[in-house]
């Protein structure tokens, strides 16, 4: 077996475009993944008690359950329930949801950081409680949530791999369909592999920066 | 005779219950402006529990507490008392000020963030004015040279007194100080008693919850003696410390003299 660069040549716009297809997907998922965590989080911590106990069924079934169960459930079982999606966006949607969870139990871990003694000076100073969360929770929450967010955010990243599943024309996808058409294995795995590193790496230089600019008061 | 001033803190029958467990008693005080109420007792006695309600920071069962003449918290309907809304609230406390055993800064903000945010978050002052404003502020309880330093950098007195110049910059009509010396190694007590003495001579008007029967009995207009969750005696300090009428309150200043000529 030998390897053929020449390949490469050959498939580079189809693969650069399912590269384009996986940035998408990674920068639609995890934003929404953050916002859903956060919002989870949020609810938990009004301490109402059916609410907390929907939260908690809801990070219970994501954890429960595989990833690819999950997409399939909402890709394929959606239509019968009137749920029509494309497979870009049960893809995205279904990364955010998943990812989610996983980003309310950081969150809930940071909240759960704060004395609350710093809290109640902020109200007896007149402070909102969306001050309170955007100015004095948020800020130091950040120091602790950061390096676990960064890891969470490169799972999403890999994760969206398995989107070749639901047929998204991500990079996986393409890389299987070069194997497909050309029998070559190496290549298009090496391929597939590196550009994945690339954005790994990429990601976790971002956390870093991220870190040592939420750690600058410490 | 002109009549007494309505006082600036009402406190009428106030109870206090978690489960069956009943931490305030029917407790009832008034504070008259510029006068410093000192709150002394054993620890589990309520007195910081009292505090916290008067702060409106642990909701009270039943009884009334009323701030400048308005009723913290609550609102009257048909003679029941519902929860009033919390921007209400807001601006009831707007009157009071209060100050931590466990200081509270923001770590992650600068000493003079943490005073001049308020400032701009609730005041809508500008951020140039707050700094000013926080300037001041630090200078007066003598720490204008820490503006930009982190609250980690600081020692515990200089702490509270920042915290102190944080409650004080939203120029509230009383402050409330709840055990403000307590976590304090014991030579950066002096500091700390020092700016609140200062404040009590300016006419602030507060309400202390402390140990420091010293600064009691120096500084406060008047003592409460708390036990159990009820005021057991009350007066001014002169009288309360050197004729206590009840056995409970005897024995308690007994106690912290004998744990003072030990300490001689």
């Amino acid at each position: 077996m030998s390897f053929d660069p020449s390949l490469y040549i050959q498939y580079g716009p189809a693969l650069l475009n399912g590269f384009l297809y996986t940035v998408l997907s990674l920068a639609l998922a995890n934003p929404l993944a953050i916002l859903v965590g956060l919002v989870i989080a949020l609810l938990q911590s009004l301490s109402l008690p059916p609410l907390r106990w929907a939260c908690r069924s809801y990070i219970h079934f994501i954890r429960g359950t595989p990833l690819l169960i999950q997409l399939f459930l909402l890709y394929y079982c959606g239509p019968t329930v009137g749920v029509r999606l494309d497979a870009l966006t049960a893809g995205v949607l279904g990364l955010g949801a998943n990812g989610g969870a996983y980003f309310a139990e950081i969150f809930r871990a940071g909240f759960e950081s704060i004395p609350k003694g710093q809290v109640e000076a902020a109200r007896m100073l007149g402070l909102t409680p969306w001050q309170v969360l955007t100015r004095v929770k948020l800020p130091q929450m950040l120091v602790l949530i950061t390096p676990p967010s960064v890891n969470q955010v490169i799972i999403i990243v890999k994760e969206t791999a398995i989107l070749s599943i639901l047929t998204v024309p991500e990079l996986t996808k393409a890389a299987i369909r070069m194997v497909g058409e050309t029998s070559a294995i190496i290549e298009p795995y090496v391929a597939l592999a590196a550009a994945f590193w690339l954005l790994v790496e990429a990601t976790s230089r971002l956390g870093r920066r991220l870190e040592r600019r939420v750690a600058r008061h410490l | 005779m002109t009549a007494a001033p309505a006082p600036i803190i009402r406190v009428e029958h106030l109870f206090k219950r978690f489960g069956a467990l009943e931490v305030l008693r029917d407790v009832s005080l008034t504070v008259a402006r510029s006068e410093v109420l000192c709150v002394i007792g054993p620890s589990g006695s309520g007195k910081s529990t009292l505090l916290r309600a008067i702060a409106f920071l642990e909701p009270y069962s039943t009884g009334r507490i009323y701030i400048e003449d308005t009723l913290l918290g609550f609102v009257e309907q048909n003679g029941k008392l519902v929860p009033d809304r919390p921007r209400n609230i807001d601006r009831t406390r707007r009157h009071l000020g209060m100050v931590f055993q466990q200081f509270n800064l923001w770590p992650h903000m600068t000493t003079l963030r943490n005073v001049s945010e308020a400032l701009v978050l609730v005041k809508r002052i500008a951020r140039g004015a707050a700094e000013e404003t926080a300037r001041t502020m630090l200078a007066k309880v003598g720490l204008a040279d820490k503006a930009d330093t982190y609250p980690s950098r600081l020692s515990g007195g200089q702490q509270q007194r920042v915290a102190i110049a944080r409650a004080l910059a939203m120029e509230p009509q009383v402050l409330l100080f709840d055990e403000p010396t307590s976590s304090l190694d014991p030579e950066l007590v002096g500091e700390v008693l020092q700016v609140m003495k200062q404040l009590a001579a300016e006419g602030m008007t507060m309400i202390v919850v402390t140990h420091e029967m010293g600064f009691a009995a120096e500084v406060a207009d008047r003592v409460l003696f708390m036990d159990a969750g009820a005021i057991v005696e009350h007066g001014p300090a002169n009288q309360l410390f050197r004729t206590p009428h009840s056995e409970r309150l005897k024995q308690f200043l007994q106690t912290w003299k004998e744990r003072n000529l030990i300490g001689l």
